[in-house]
């Protein structure tokens, strides 16, 4: 009798279809074919670019070096977000400006901002070196040596990201019932206090939430690889999705680089499931 | 009617013609040319064709360069000929894929195909072979051989030459000649301050010179400048610094790879001592110059920071442009050379008293007809007037288009005074180098083979590993040579030696 139900879902199951599962389907198949530049085509090679994947060492080394990366930027984005949203959330001169400001570098496009940090960081003709050396720091070499290469790539996203964890917070420290503050005043807790037995705990549901999402988008960081140090020196800031993009795009193994996605893809699901259950049971109080 | 009554009449009706066309000749000045020079795709030639109603489909490189001439002659050419040009602009890094997948999907999404020379190995099945006609071209005939030579693939013309790269040497020529920097090097080193013979000198020279104000404007100045950013075309850097010690000049048979055997011969001694004087050299670079694209070396030489540079002419056109501080103060020499060359044949070290100078041609932006097109008349006229000798002269006095030297005429010195106003000193060691280049006995090209851009990704994955500290310069070619073994297994050793023995009759000639 209400079959035709179904006939409704038709046009939303079709949509999705086309748009997730033959994408996804599609790779599927690719990843185990050896579609590179001279062997066009759907033929079929087994497992042979996933055991090649294996025994990729510079593949590891970048997941590697990702997880690194991800986790830094991600934890110095929430401390600093969780800080600029406290500042905000208080009665402040001039809030909503700084509000705004604090948004700017998440508006931005990821590309151009690569490129501005890129001249900020240039050695020889961008402004930081000089302003670091008249502050008596001294100049670093930002983009020829390894480890400080790996720090200007943490920097560019945390500037970049910062506002996002920023953002969120906020929405969650603004939607805090006021009734908890009243009763911590009441006991006499100071902010200190406060803040880790009342604040904190109430914005444990947001904070896996927001922490989630930028670890997500972190794992996908390629943009700001790709302009700011190209993965070098050497490969010292090479993360998986810029590997996967020069041997897909650039040496043009398409199979390979399918094997390589779908591998990543794999991994990123069950470590972030895995992160996720973590979170929520530090953090989340009623999770228990 | 009576012969003389004919003659009479077609003497005429010629006379009148002529009168006619003279009195209606297009000025073709107003498309910024000199003058149309008259020829198979000159203006006037172009202009008398119709191809009203019908589309070409151009795919070329983002602004500026080749992306820039693209667009502007493409408008041209619709405006003369009546037809619908759509030209799409693409990042380089995306360039190679939006040509190939369509090839590979057998899609003739477009007709006309701007592209870096070296992808010849890979495109050249989806080519179609430049028809006799537009090979007669006047323009075409003054193309020089080395640059017709990177076009073929077994004697057939499948890319349409419309640039010539090469690297060179370019240095500071009012350093070099300055008495009290010839004294400060004498003192350094003992011997007299020569334009680099070798790399060796090279090294020594951006030593003594680093880190100190050799142009008294208060700031410090540098040795070398070079292309060492790891994707940003450092493997040409790279293979310049090493052919000197490593393409023998009586030996034959490849540079890249045994073709006899395709073993690779890039972890041999002569390249691995390449390597070691590219790290070496790291100490006299500027600020930063070990991450430099390509970008980074042009305005460092170009905007005067450094002693010496070698690369493509950007930064020599940039050291060249009317606001330069240092107009006029720059030259170009042939690359380096090497005074101990490898002899593979012999497995030893071969001994030069006149260093072994080797000239790298490089890239260079090329164009080709898809084979797949359907309008493969109106796509080689493209690129006929594309190049059309009014169009290159034009297009080669403007830097940021990408447009360099190719043709005979184009190594005259006297363009280079009377349309650029360069001092007749740089105009003349600039034009006698490229054409030295061209015309050097020995030579080295690109990888033209399928996969060139897995090869060279490859290389410089294992340089920067090498530039780092992360490996020696031995270790990181040993792993190079044992991945390019891995790639020519995989695409096919025949098919790769079939494409690199094009590479090596061009070097071996």
């Amino acid at each position: 009798m209400y079959r035709q139900k179904y006939l409704f879902l038709l046009p939303g199951l079709l949509v999705l279809v086309a748009i997730i599962l033959f994408p996804l389907l599609f790779t599927i198949r690719v990843s185990f074919s050896s579609w590179d530049v001279y062997n066009p085509g759907l033929n079929w090679i087994g497992g042979e670019n996933y055991g090649r994947l294996w025994e990729d060492a510079r593949y590891w080394q970048a997941l590697g070096r990702l997880t690194l990366l991800s986790v830094t930027t991600v934890l110095i984005q929430y401390v600093l977000g969780f800080a600029l949203a406290l500042m905000v959330w208080r009665d402040l001169a001039a809030r909503r400006l700084f509000r705004v400001l604090f948004l700017i570098p998440m508006m931005t496009t990821p590309v151009v901002m690569s490129v501005l940090w890129r001249t900020i960081f240039h050695e020889s003709l961008g402004p930081l070196n000089p302003i670091l050396e008249s502050l008596g720091i001294g100049a670093a070499p930002w983009l020829s040596s390894a480890g400080w290469a790996f720090a200007a790539v943490v920097i560019v996203e945390v500037w970049q990201w910062t506002p996002f964890m920023f953002l969120l917070l906020l929405a969650g420290l603004l939607s805090l019932p006021n009734e908890p503050y009243l009763a911590a005043k009441i006991d006499g807790a100071g902010p200190v206090r406060t803040f880790f037995s009342v604040t904190f705990p109430m914005l444990g549901a947001i904070s896996v939430g927001a922490i989630l999402i930028r670890l997500i988008e972190a794992s996908k960081i390629m943009e700001t690889v790709y302009v700011l140090t190209s993965g070098g020196p050497g490969t010292s800031t090479e993360t998986s999705s810029y590997y996967i993009y020069i041997r897909g795009m650039r040496d043009f193994q398409i199979g390979y680089s399918a094997a390589l996605s779908l591998t990543y893809l794999i991994i990123m699901i069950v470590a972030l499931t895995v992160i996720a259950k973590l979170l929520v049971r530090a953090l989340v109080k009623d999770a228990a | 009617m009576t012969k003389t009554t004919l003659r009479g009449a077609f003497a005429a009706t010629t006379a009148l013609s002529l009168i006619a066309s003279t009195a209606m000749a297009e000025d073709y000045t107003k498309y910024g040319i000199k003058a149309d020079v008259p020829g198979t795709c000159s203006f006037e030639a172009i202009d008398a064709k119709d191809y009203t109603g019908r589309t070409l489909n151009i795919i070329t490189h983002a602004i500026p360069v080749i992306g820039e001439p693209t667009a502007l002659h493409a408008q041209q050419f619709q405006e003369l000929t009546g037809a619908t040009v759509n030209v799409v602009h693409v990042p380089f890094g995306d360039l190679f894929q939006r040509i190939m997948i369509p090839f590979q999907t057998q899609q003739a999404a477009y007709d006309v195909l701007f592209h870096a020379s070296l992808w010849l190995g890979d495109f050249s099945p989806f080519f179609a072979e430049v028809p006799a006609a537009y090979q007669e071209t006047s323009g075409m005939k003054s193309v020089t051989d080395t640059y017709r030579g990177v076009s073929l693939v077994d004697g057939k013309l499948l890319q349409y030459p419309m640039d010539g790269d090469r690297h060179y040497l370019k240095y500071r020529s009012d350093v070099f000649a300055n008495p009290d920097m010839q004294a400060k090097f004498k003192e350094a080193t003992g011997r007299d301050l020569t334009v680099p013979a070798t790399w060796e000198e090279y090294n020594e020279v951006a030593a003594v010179f680093n880190d100190f104000d050799f142009d008294g404007d208060g700031a410090p100045n540098f040795g070398t400048a070079e292309v060492t950013k790891r994707d940003d075309l450092m493997f040409s850097a790279f293979i310049s610094r090493v052919a000197a010690y490593a393409k023998h000049p009586d030996v034959k048979g490849g540079f890249f790879f045994d073709l006899e055997t395709m073993t690779p011969l890039i972890n041999t001694p002569g390249w691995v001592r390449g390597l070691e004087l590219f790290v070496a050299a790291q100490a006299s670079m500027p600020p930063g110059g070990t991450s430099f694209g390509l970008g980074d070396e042009i305005f460092s030489f170009g905007g005067g920071q450094t002693l010496m540079s070698y690369s493509w002419d950007d930064a020599f056109i940039q050291a060249m442009q009317a606001d330069s501080p240092i107009r006029n103060k720059v030259a170009a020499a042939p690359l380096p050379g090497a005074k101990e060359v490898w002899n593979r044949t012999t497995g030893a070290w071969d001994t030069f008293e006149t260093p072994n100078q080797v000239s790298y041609v490089t890239w260079g932006w090329s164009s080709a007809v898809a084979a797949a097109s359907p309008n493969q008349d109106m796509a080689f006229d493209y690129l006929c007037f594309f190049s059309n000798e009014a169009n290159t002269m034009a297009d080669l006095q403007i830097g940021r288009f990408g447009v360099n030297p190719y043709r005979a005429e184009h190594f005259d010195p006297a363009f280079y005074q009377n349309d650029l106003g360069w001092d007749a000193a740089v105009a003349t060691t600039y034009a006698d180098t490229l054409k030295a280049v061209d015309s050097a006995p020995n030579q080295v090209f690109d990888l033209r083979v399928p996969g060139v851009g897995e090869f060279m990704s490859s290389l410089a994955a294992g340089v920067a590993r090498a530039q780092s500290g992360e490996a020696t310069a031995q270790e990181a070619l040993d792993g190079v040579a044992a991945e390019w073994t891995a790639i020519v297994d995989r695409i096919g050793k025949d098919k790769v030696k079939a494409a690199y023995a094009n590479v090596v009759a061009l070097e071996d000639k």
